[in-house]
C-alpha cells in the first residue's frame, strides 16, 4: 500500500470508529482544505452518503470564497448542514477589532458550545494536524472535553495501540482527530490524487495566494506564484515558511494557542 | 509511489536529552520552519542561556517552564528523498502511560543513553517495554559524549555493560552509537572529535536499518467494526488485519460459527475483487445476516476459534494491584469483556528484571507477570507473536489504563 493510502485508510478506520462508538457524532467543517478532505474521506467510507450532521462554526467574517463554496457543495454533496453562531456576540458587535483571543474564543468556541448544548453530540470529527502546529502535535486522536470545554492537557488518557477512548462521561464529549497523522503536503497531494475541490483563495492571484483560511481580517495571504495544485505542492517542499504564519491568532503571544485550546478552541 | 514514512520512538530516562536529541535531528536536516527557530532564538536571548533545542518539540508553557516533557509529540523529517516521524516520549517515571503512548505508534526506537550517568531506571524499563511492543528494530545512542571529553574509553566501558543488559533481554540492537545532540557530534556525519568511533552516524543508521521481514503468508482475519445500511444494501464495515479477501469466496463468522459467502467488496464506489492487509472495506454479505461489532471474519478452512481461557504477559501502571480471583474488564480489538485472573506467574521488576515470586497472588505497579486468565463470554484472539493486532490488549476502568497485555499462548 502507498503512503497516501495508507493514511487514508488510518482515516477512514477512525472515523468508522467513532460512529460505530457514539452514533450521535458530528463533522466540524471549516471549508478549509483539510476539513474538506476529511468530508470528502467521510463520504468514502459511507459509500457516498454521511449518516451525520456537517457542522459549519460561522463567525460572520469568513471569506465570501467561503460562503459560496459551502452552498456549491452543501448541494452537490447532499450534506446535512448546521451552521452555528454565537448570536449575541454578534449582537454585542464581537469582532477582531478586540483581541484576536477574545473574538476566536466566543464566536468560534463559544459558538460551537451553543451548537452541542442544542443538538446533544458526544463526539466531533475535527480535521486538525499534528504537524500544523506544536500544540495540536500533543493531542490524542480521541480527545475529552468537559462540559465547560476544557482540554487537560497535561493529564490526557492513554492511547495504546488502536485503543481509543470510547465513553463520554456526563456532560462530556470527544474531539476526534482522524488526520492527525497527515502532513500539509500529504493532504495536496490527497487532494491532487482525488480531486477534491478547494477554495479559490488557496491558489495564486496577483503573486499571492492564502496557505492558510479562516476569517477575513485575520488572515493574510503569502506571496506565491502558485496557481495550480502541482505548483503548490512543489513551492510546500522548499518553503521555510510555517503552514499558519498568516493566521493572528497564532501570533498575538506565544503561548495563545495553547490558552485557546486549553478553553476548547478547535 | 511515495515511500512510507518511518515511525521513530526516542525512548529513554528522564534527562537523558530525549527532545533535544529531535531538535537537532530537526535543526541538522534543516526541516525547521523559520518560526519556530526564531521562536526558541528569542526564548533564548530573554533569558541569557544557551539555545534550548528540546523546545522545539516540548511546546507546552508547563514543559519548558518544568524543562521536562509532559506528554508524547510527534514531528516529521526528510533526509535524503525519505520521510520519518519522530515521537518523543516523556522519560518521567509518572508518564509511563504517556511514553506507550508514543511507542505504541512506532515501528522502530531510538534508545538514549546520557554517557556519563549510563543505564538508570526509565532507560531499563523502556528498553524493556520495547521489546514487549514487539518493536524489533533498535539503535541506541549514547549522548552526552561532550561532557566526557569524547573520551573512547568511557564509551567502551559503558557500551560492555548495555549490551550485556540488552542480552539479558533479548535485544540485539542495530547498532551503538556516541554521540552529542547539543554539539551535533555523530548526527548527520562522522565526528570529528570520534576518530576512533567507525560505525555509522545517526542519520545513516535511520536510513540503513531495514524493518523486519513479515514472515510467511498469514490467513485471513477480517475485524468487524460496524453494520452500516447503504440504501438497501447492508454493508459489513471493517478491516482486513491479515491475509486477504476475495469476492465470491466462503467464509465464516465468529463468535457466532455462521457461515457466509462474500457477495461483494466495496471501497467507495469501486467494486474489487480482492482486498488485502491494511485495508478498511465494506463487504456485502449472503445471507445478509447482522453481524455484532468485534466478529472476525475467516476462511472456513482455518477458522479463529473463541476461546474460554488465554495466557498474557501484562505490564502494570496503576497503583492499585491487579489479584487473582478477580475480575477485569478487558479490550482486545473491538471486543470487550470482563475477565477473571486464574494465576499470576513469573512476577518481575521490569527494571532490574529481578524475580520477585515464581507465583503471586498480585501484580503491581510497574511490574511484569505472565497472567493467566478466564472468560465466560468467548473471545477472539491470537498470539501476539502471530498476528500483532489480535494478540495485543488494554486492562481498563472507567476510560483509565490500567494495564497493557500481550496475548503469549
Amino acid at each position: 500500500m502507498d503512503h497516501l493510502s495508507e493514511l487514508e485508510n488510518k482515516t477512514i478506520f477512525l472515523v468508522r470508529e467513532a460512529y460505530a462508538r457514539f452514533r450521535n457524532i458530528a463533522l466540524l467543517w471549516s471549508i478549509g482544505k483539510d476539513s474538506t478532505t476529511l468530508l470528502w474521506i467521510a463520504r468514502k467510507a459511507f459509500f457516498g452518503k454521511i449518516p451525520f450532521p456537517i457542522i459549519h462554526i460561522d463567525t460572520s467574517f469568513k471569506f465570501p470564497e467561503i460562503y459560496a463554496f459551502r452552498k456549491k457543495y452543501v448541494k452537490i454533496w447532499g450534506l446535512d448542514l448546521i451552521v452555528c453562531k454565537n448570536l449575541p456576540a454578534l449582537k454585542a458587535k464581537v469582532s477582531p477589532e478586540q483581541t484576536k483571543y477574545t473574538c476566536c474564543n466566543s464566536l468560534k468556541t463559544e459558538a460551537l458550545k451553543i451548537g452541542l448544548k442544542k443538538y446533544g453530540f458526544k463526539a466531533l470529527l475535527l480535521a486538525i494536524r499534528r504537524d500544523e502546529h506544536g500544540i495540536r502535535a500533543k493531542e490524542r486522536y480521541f480527545s475529552p472535553r468537559n462540559a465547560h470545554f476544557k482540554w487537560n492537557y497535561q493529564n490526557q488518557p492513554a492511547e495504546i495501540w488502536d485503543f481509543y477512548q470510547s465513553r463520554a462521561a456526563q456532560g462530556e464529549h470527544l474531539r476526534i482527530h482522524p488526520m492527525l497523522h497527515w502532513s500539509e503536503l500529504d493532504v495536496w497531494r490527497y487532494i491532487q490524487r482525488e480531486k477534491i475541490p478547494a477554495v479559490k483563495l488557496y491558489f495564486s492571484a496577483g503573486g499571492k495566494r492564502y496557505r492558510s483560511i479562516g476569517c477575513a481580517p485575520c488572515c493574510k495571504p503569502i506571496n506565491s506564484d502558485a496557481d495550480t495544485i502541482g505548483k503548490i505542492i512543489h513551492e510546500l517542499k522548499t518553503t521555510k515558511e510555517a503552514e499558519r504564519s498568516g493566521r493572528a491568532q497564532d501570533k498575538e503571544d506565544i503561548y495563545n494557542m495553547q490558552r485557546l485550546r486549553s478553553l476548547g478552541y478547535m | 509511489m511515495l515511500k512510507k514514512t518511518k515511525k521513530i520512538v526516542i525512548a529513554g530516562h528522564v534527562d537523558h536529552g530525549k527532545s533535544t536529541l529531535i531538535g537537532r535531528l530537526l535543526l541538522d536536516t534543516n526541516s525547521l520552519p523559520a518560526a519556530r527557530l526564531s521562536e526558541i532564538e528569542k526564548i533564548a536571548r530573554e533569558s541569557g542561556k544557551d539555545l534550548e533545542l528540546a523546545f522545539l518539540v516540548d511546546q507546552l508553557k508547563e514543559e519548558r517552564r518544568r524543562k521536562m516533557t509532559i506528554d508524547t509529540t510527534q514531528t516529521n523529517f526528510k533526509w535524503k528523498e525519505k520521510n520519518y516521524t519522530l515521537i518523543d516520549a516523556p522519560g518521567h517515571k509518572e508518564l509511563i502511560k504517556n511514553m506507550l503512548t508514543g511507542a505504541s505508534m512506532a515501528e522502530s526506537a531510538i534508545l538514549i543513553i546520557d554517557a556519563q550517568q549510563g543505564l538508570k531506571e526509565q532507560t531499563r524499563r523502556h528498553a524493556y517495554l520495547i521489546k514487549m511492543l514487539g518493536i524489533k528494530q533498535l539503535i541506541v545512542v549514547l549522548n552526552k559524549m561532550d561532557l566526557l571529553d569524547y573520551r573512547f574509553k568511557d564509551f567502551k566501558k559503558l557500551n560492555a555493560r548495555l549490551l550485556s543488559f540488552l542480552k539479558a533481554l533479548g535485544i540485539r540492537p542495530y547498532c551503538v552509537i556516541p554521540l552529542s545532540a547539543k554539539e551535533g557530534e555523530n548526527i548527520v556525519s562522522l565526528s570529528k572529535r570520534m576518530p576512533w568511533y567507525r560505525g555509522e552516524f545517526l542519520l545513516q543508521a535511520l536510513d540503513n536499518m531495514q524493518p523486519a521481514q513479515k514472515e510467511g503468508k498469514k490467513p485471513l482475519r477480517f475485524c468487524v467494526q460496524d453494520t452500516y445500511q447503504s440504501g438497501k444494501e447492508k454493508i459489513i464495515l471493517g478491516k482486513v488485519l491479515s491475509g486477504s479477501i476475495k469476492k465470491n469466496q466462503r467464509a465464516v463468522v465468529m463468535p457466532s460459527f455462521k457461515k457466509i459467502k462474500i457477495k461483494a467488496i466495496r471501497v467507495y464506489k469501486e467494486k474489487r475483487a480482492r482486498a488485502a492487509a491494511g485495508e478498511s472495506i465494506g463487504l456485502i454479505i449472503r445471507p445478509a445476516l447482522h453481524i455484532r461489532r468485534g466478529g472476525i471474519i475467516s476462511h472456513p478452512a482455518s477458522p479463529l476459534m473463541p476461546r474460554h481461557k488465554f495466557n498474557s504477559r501484562i505490564f502494570w501502571l496503576s497503583a492499585k494491584p491487579l489479584r487473582t480471583q478477580r475480575h477485569a474488564f478487558l479490550r482486545i480489538l473491538a471486543q470487550e469483556a470482563c475477565c477473571s485472573v486464574e494465576k499470576i506467574t513469573q512476577r518481575i521488576n521490569s527494571t532490574t528484571l529481578a524475580m520477585l515470586a515464581k507465583e503471586s497472588k498480585e501484580l503491581r505497579l510497574n511490574e511484569v507477570a505472565q497472567v493467566s486468565w478466564e472468560t465466560k463470554q468467548p473471545l477472539l484472539m491470537e498470539n501476539f507473536s502471530f498476528i500483532e493486532e489480535l494478540g495485543r490488549f488494554v486492562v481498563e476502568s472507567k476510560n483509565s489504563l490500567l494495564g497493557i497485555g500481550i496475548i503469549t499462548e
